[in-house]
Formats: structure tokens, C-alpha cells, sequence
């Protein structure tokens, strides 16, 4: 393989946005903590209704970022 | 996890909840997963996110079903070429021409997904060079950042950058050949 060929090669794999890569490597925290989220929502209706009145700020409190697929994935759970 | 640890490593560990295992996991293949999606596929940035994102959602959903750990590769890219088509069809209104674009656009990955296979072989290579090395040329050929703009990242004068890549690049064939040379049959050297 010659360099023109390798320098071809390098430019097919340029990195997606930063903000993609974090999302995705937060993946099975954010499942554990909606996971915890809605257990307690499950035990405890006020936990339910606040956690449905504002998911963003639960997540938040979290450590997670409430990304709107993030979000839709809590209000799943607390619907389920 | 000390090292460079292989995909069976890291499957391993992820499915032993290792979040860093994850976190390694998903930052060497996401340049292939969205390179698939946004290259082969030609996905807009909008619906590459949500194809990025249901991609590793379904990995780590399915990964303690993989029955082959040495298999992984193949199986990401076959798990991400149905998301891209399916992605592809929710964005189309179901009229007889858009059905023929992505059969088109599903055979023509074929093509760019066999090219990106060789360019991982190429980054699996930049990935053994010392750190700069491996950096200069991400920056100059994945990045396409500017010399300046390199410089100033690096800390070095940009003068002298051409010169890095030169002698980078080389060690990458230098590389690449002693890796095929490895890899052929005894015969053939």
C-alpha cells in the first residue's frame, strides 16, 4: 500500500461530533438510572408524578444529560 | 484493562457491566458505525444521530447473544446497514423510486463497507505509532485540519509538520507491510 493510498484511507474515517460518541458510552449508566428512576417511581406515586412533571431535571440530578431520547426513555419506563 | 485489549475483551467486559469496557467499546468502532451510516448510506446528520444512537443501544441490548466474540466486526456492520435502511425507509414516503434508491444505495455499500474495512486496518496501524505521530495524521487526513491549526494543537511550528508526516506515513507502510508480511502464508515471502 502506498502513502497517497494510506492518506486516502485515514480521510474514510473521520470522527462523528464529540456529542454522539459521549451519548452513546453514557448508554448503560443512563439505562441503570432509569432503571433505579422508575423503581422508585413504582414505590412511591408522588416520585412518579414529579419525575413525569420534569424527567429533565430528575436526569439531570442524575448526572445523566436529559437528551430527548433520554428523556422519552424515562417516560417509557413510567408508563410501562 | 491494561494495553490494547482485543474485542473479545471487550465484549467480556461489557457484558460484565464494565462501563469502561463500554466506554473503549464504543470509541473504536464509532468512526466505522458513523462512517457507514453518513458515507455508505449517505444518511443526513439528523438521521445519522438517531441511527448512531439506536446502533449502540441495540449492541449493548444484543451483545450477550453474540455467539461468536471473534465476529463482532461483521456483525456490527450487518446490525448497522439494517438500521441505515431502516432509517432510510422512515424517511421516505414509500413511493416506488425512493424503494429503488436504497436497493441502489444497499448494493453500492458494499463497495464503500469492503473500503472501510481496509481503512480500519489503516487507523489499527496509526494506533501502534507513538501518540504524535498517530495524532498529526488523524488531524491532517480524518480531521483535515489546517497546518496552522494543527501547530497550534501540538505545540509545534507549523513549518515543520510536512516533514512529521512524511516520516509518520512512512513508518505506517513500514507498518502495514511487516503486518502482511506476518500474515501471509510462508510460501509467498
Amino acid at each position: 500500500m502506498n502513502e497517497r493510498r494510506i492518506r486516502e484511507l485515514l480521510g474514510e474515517l473521520p470522527p462523528p461530533p464529540a456529542a454522539w460518541v459521549r451519548a452513546a458510552q453514557e448508554l448503560p449508566r443512563a439505562r441503570r438510572e432509569i432503571a433505579r428512576l422508575a423503581a422508585r417511581a413504582q414505590a412511591d406515586a408522588d416520585v412518579r408524578e414529579s419525575l413525569l412533571a420534569d424527567a429533565a431535571s430528575a436526569l439531570r440530578d442524575a448526572g445523566l444529560e436529559p437528551a430527548p431520547r433520554t428523556v422519552a426513555a424515562l417516560h417509557a419506563r413510567l408508563w410501562a | 484493562m491494561s494495553g490494547s485489549p482485543s474485542d473479545a475483551e471487550l465484549i467480556a467486559g461489557c457484558r460484565a457491566e464494565d462501563d469502561a469496557a463500554w466506554t473503549l467499546l464504543v470509541e473504536r468502532y464509532a468512526r466505522y458505525v458513523h462512517a457507514i451510516l453518513a458515507r455508505a448510506y449517505r444518511l443526513a446528520p439528523r438521521v445519522a444521530e438517531d441511527a448512531f444512537q439506536d446502533v449502540f443501544a441495540r449492541v449493548h441490548e444484543q451483545l450477550p447473544k453474540l455467539r461468536d466474540d471473534a465476529a463482532f466486526r461483521p456483525w456490527l456492520a450487518q446490525l448497522t446497514r439494517r438500521v441505515a435502511i431502516d432509517a432510510l425507509r422512515a424517511s421516505t414516503c414509500d413511493r416506488t423510486d425512493d424503494g429503488e434508491l436504497i436497493e441502489y444505495l444497499d448494493i453500492a455499500a458494499d463497495d464503500a463497507i469492503a473500503e472501510l474495512e481496509e481503512a480500519l486496518t489503516v487507523r489499527a496501524a496509526i494506533e501502534n505509532l507513538p501518540e504524535q505521530c498517530a495524532d498529526v495524521l488523524d488531524r491532517c487526513f480524518a480531521r483535515e485540519e489546517s497546518y496552522a491549526t494543527i501547530g497550534a494543537a501540538l505545540g509545534i511550528p507549523p513549518g515543520t509538520i510536512a516533514n512529521r508526516i512524511s516520516r509518520c506515513l512512512a513508518r505506517v507502510r513500514r507498518n502495514l507491510e511487516s503486518r502482511a508480511a506476518a500474515s501471509a502464508p510462508s510460501g509467498w515471502r
